[in-house]
């Protein structure tokens, strides 16, 4: 009699569970710590934690626990600690990663395990069209977002005959792609550099002897440092106006020092930006950590504004995935960029905006808003997404 | 093709040989001196533009940060000998690859460690920051001029180091036959030291003449210590007057290659296999260059091991 009346209370314990909610949320964080591009994971930490504090401490109402892993830049180890995450750690969610060849390895794994991926930076092509899945959410852009937005930039300004410079690999091909999709002006060189080449003296020579009105570069990281340096002390900056995206920004300023001054870019947010989100952002992020964040702080705060806005959507049952997927879609959070909606792949619709390289009265270097270049811009890529919803 | 544009681009390949030549000649020394592959030689190179950039700093003056980094780096340099380089040398290449490439990972995590992850910047001194006309109608920044000038007053230093002193006389000897001049009662043990921290000084000035004009990063030697290895390869182990050709060479050869390539191929295939083609090819000329410099003299070119 015991023991079924045991059984009973068993079942019925068991068949209450699923309705229970957790009482904490795991989240895995891959990024890359180490080497040169450790500093824009550190900004995305640093950016992702703020945000859980400005969520009160908590992601949804529930305690967070944040399994911070180096991918290291590499495919093979992002795939080795994404494994890591799902299957010893258990993670609810997975946030990562920051280059575009270790989501590719991450990708379909983490998204076949039914877990959701959410990322704060890389937003490669296949993802957003026909390998777009359910299970991913961008916080960030699409890769292509910044480039197609300085190729109107350019195009709008009537500058008729560019000059384009990336480094040869497949970001760089994607963002000189991206550029000529709204550029249609004239190219007089398509030039692609070696991935950490330390001297650019021969392309910059070929680049003054083309004479073009403007100058389009990719150089991310350490190479954006040495080729800024190296293009304003060759004398180009004040010859051909240097316009680029991810290559002169808050990383890459205090390496680049004064050479950056008068260099265009574009991108999602500016630290500048006009609204209460960002402006509480920005102050507290150099209160708690010293400095001015960077675009991948501001990514990865609104990426745990977008993990909070979901759990406390489904009021913690982590379990509810549907539920959870519902909510993530409807993105319902105050962004740092202002308006925060999703396109029909799961990737954000959103402003992009051109700024300039100025130096304040305190001598401190700042990227200074120029305005709006592309409204409500949705990538090229959606249509080839067979996601309805 | 523009003759004018010609000539800027041969005095870009010939400033890019140079400060290879910087390089190039510490690590052929070592490893022709006391036949020790030393991959953290573009550690060197790194600390010493780190020093540089912190003593700038510091000081405020660039001159005081070039006169202050360039001893500490040696001195950093003799600390490694002592500490790691010195157990290698009875060791095969592959214990030195692996021993020396956990330099590499240590002074790339140390560097962090001490100055953080972001990129440090070097200013340049407000004499050197303009451009000089050499010819009517071409500019050229003054600081790269300094930068020949400062490498071939080294190369002829060091040519009057090694040809006619008498611790130039033991290097040689000591890249030409080891055993025997250990045998002579030489103190290799000291020699050796010296030429390490040489070839740390000399490391330390590259990097610290590259500090003004590239990212000062963690990592940044790897690239310029890959270079640096085809250089001696070609130029021939040991040998000082093989490093100067050899730097010269392969600076001319990237640079001309990188340059006029692409165009050349575009002239010939089509725009799309061109833009694929031309960078690619580009890149790997230099290597290209060593695979055929090796096929016709294996020793390299001015060989300097007898024995």
């Amino acid at each position: 009699m015991r023991r079924i009346g045991g059984l009973v209370l068993c079942a019925l314990v068991l068949a209450a569970w699923p309705a229970a909610a957790a009482d904490r949320v795991k989240v895995g964080f891959i990024a890359t710590f180490s080497g040169p591009i450790g500093l824009l994971g550190q900004h995305m930490h640093d950016g992702f934690l703020l945000g859980i504090e400005h969520s009160g401490g908590k992601l949804g109402g529930l305690a967070t626990e944040v399994a911070k892993e180096d991918d290291q830049l590499k495919p093979d180890v992002g795939l080795q600690v994404a494994r890591k995450l799902l299957e010893k750690d258990r993670v609810d969610i997975v946030v990562g990663t920051i280059f575009s060849n270790v989501m590719m390895a991450i990708y379909k794994p983490v998204v076949d395990s039914k877990t959701f991926l959410i990322s704060p930076n890389a937003g490669p092509s296949p993802i957003a069209g026909a390998q777009c899945s359910p299970w991913f959410f961008s916080a960030s852009w699409q890769n292509d977002g910044a480039h197609e937005a300085m190729g109107k930039h350019v195009q709008d300004k009537g500058l008729r005959r560019v000059y384009l410079i990336a480094p040869n690999y497949q970001a760089g091909k994607d963002a000189l792609a991206g550029f000529k999709r709204y550029y249609k002006g004239e190219i007089l060189g398509e030039v692609y550099t070696a991935i950490n080449q330390p001297d650019y003296s021969a392309e910059l020579t070929q680049l003054r002897a083309a004479k073009p009105d403007a100058l389009y570069v990719f150089q991310p990281g350490g190479m954006g440092v040495n080729f800024v340096k190296q293009y304003a002390q060759a004398g180009l900056m004040q010859e051909i106006p240097l316009f680029s995206a991810f290559t002169v920004e808050e990383t890459t300023l205090k390496g680049i020092g004064d050479a950056a001054v008068g260099a265009y870019g574009t991108a999602f947010w500016t630290p500048d930006l006009d609204n209460p989100v960002s402006k509480r952002f920005v102050a507290d992020f150099e209160k708690k950590y010293g400095y001015t964040p960077s675009l991948y702080a501001a990514q990865a705060y609104d990426t745990a504004l977008l993990i909070d806005s979901g759990i406390k959507a489904v009021n913690g049952r982590l379990d509810d995935k549907e539920g959870l997927r519902a909510a993530f879609r409807k993105a319902d959070f105050k962004s740092v960029r202002g308006p925060f909606r999703y396109n029909t792949n799961h990737f954000p619709i959103e402003n992009f905006y051109v700024y300039q390289v100025v130096k304040d009265a305190s001598g401190k270097l700042k990227l200074e808003n120029r305005g709006v270049v592309l409204t409500n811009h949705s990538d090229v890529y959606a249509k080839d997404c067979p996601m309805k919803w | 093709m523009d003759l004018l544009l010609l000539l800027v681009q041969g005095l870009n390949g010939l400033q890019l040989g140079i400060m290879l030549f910087l390089m190039a000649a510490g690590l052929t020394l070592v490893f022709g001196i006391m036949n020790v592959v030393n991959l953290a030689h573009g550690s060197l190179y790194m600390v010493g533009a780190y020093l540089a950039a912190a003593f700038q700093e510091w000081t405020g003056s660039f001159v005081l940060a070039v006169l202050l980094a360039l001893p500490v780096t040696a001195l950093v340099g003799v600390l490694v000998e002592l500490v790691a380089i010195r157990a290698l040398y009875p060791r095969d290449h592959l214990d030195q690859v692996l021993a020396t490439f956990g330099l590499i990972l240590f002074f790339n995590e140390l560097v962090r460690i001490v100055w953080g992850k972001a990129s440090r910047f070097m200013a340049l001194p407000a004499g050197l920051a303009g451009h000089v006309q050499l010819v009517p109608g071409v500019r050229y920044p003054a600081y790269r001029l300094v930068i020949v000038a400062v490498g071939l007053l080294v190369a002829a230093s060091l040519y009057v180091l090694i040809t006619r002193t008498r611790v130039g006389m033991l290097i040689r000897a000591g890249a030409s036959n080891r055993t025997m001049v250990s045998a002579l009662g030489v103190n290799v043990r000291l020699l050796f030291t010296l030429v390490f921290g040489l070839g740390a000084a000399l490391a330390g000035l590259a990097g610290l003449m590259a500090g003004p004009i590239v990212s000062i990063e963690s990592g940044m030697g790897e690239p310029v210590l890959i270079l640096t290895f085809v250089v001696i390869v070609i130029g021939g182990i040991g040998s000082i007057r093989g490093a100067f050709v050899a730097a010269v060479l392969v600076g001319f050869v990237d640079t001309i290659g990188r340059a006029f390539l692409p165009p050349l191929l575009g002239a010939i295939l089509s725009p799309q296999t061109a833009n694929q083609a031309g960078p690619a090819l580009a890149s790997v000329l230099i290597y290209v260059l060593m695979a055929g410099v090796l096929a016709f003299r294996p020793e390299g070119l001015f060989p300097a091991r007898t024995g």
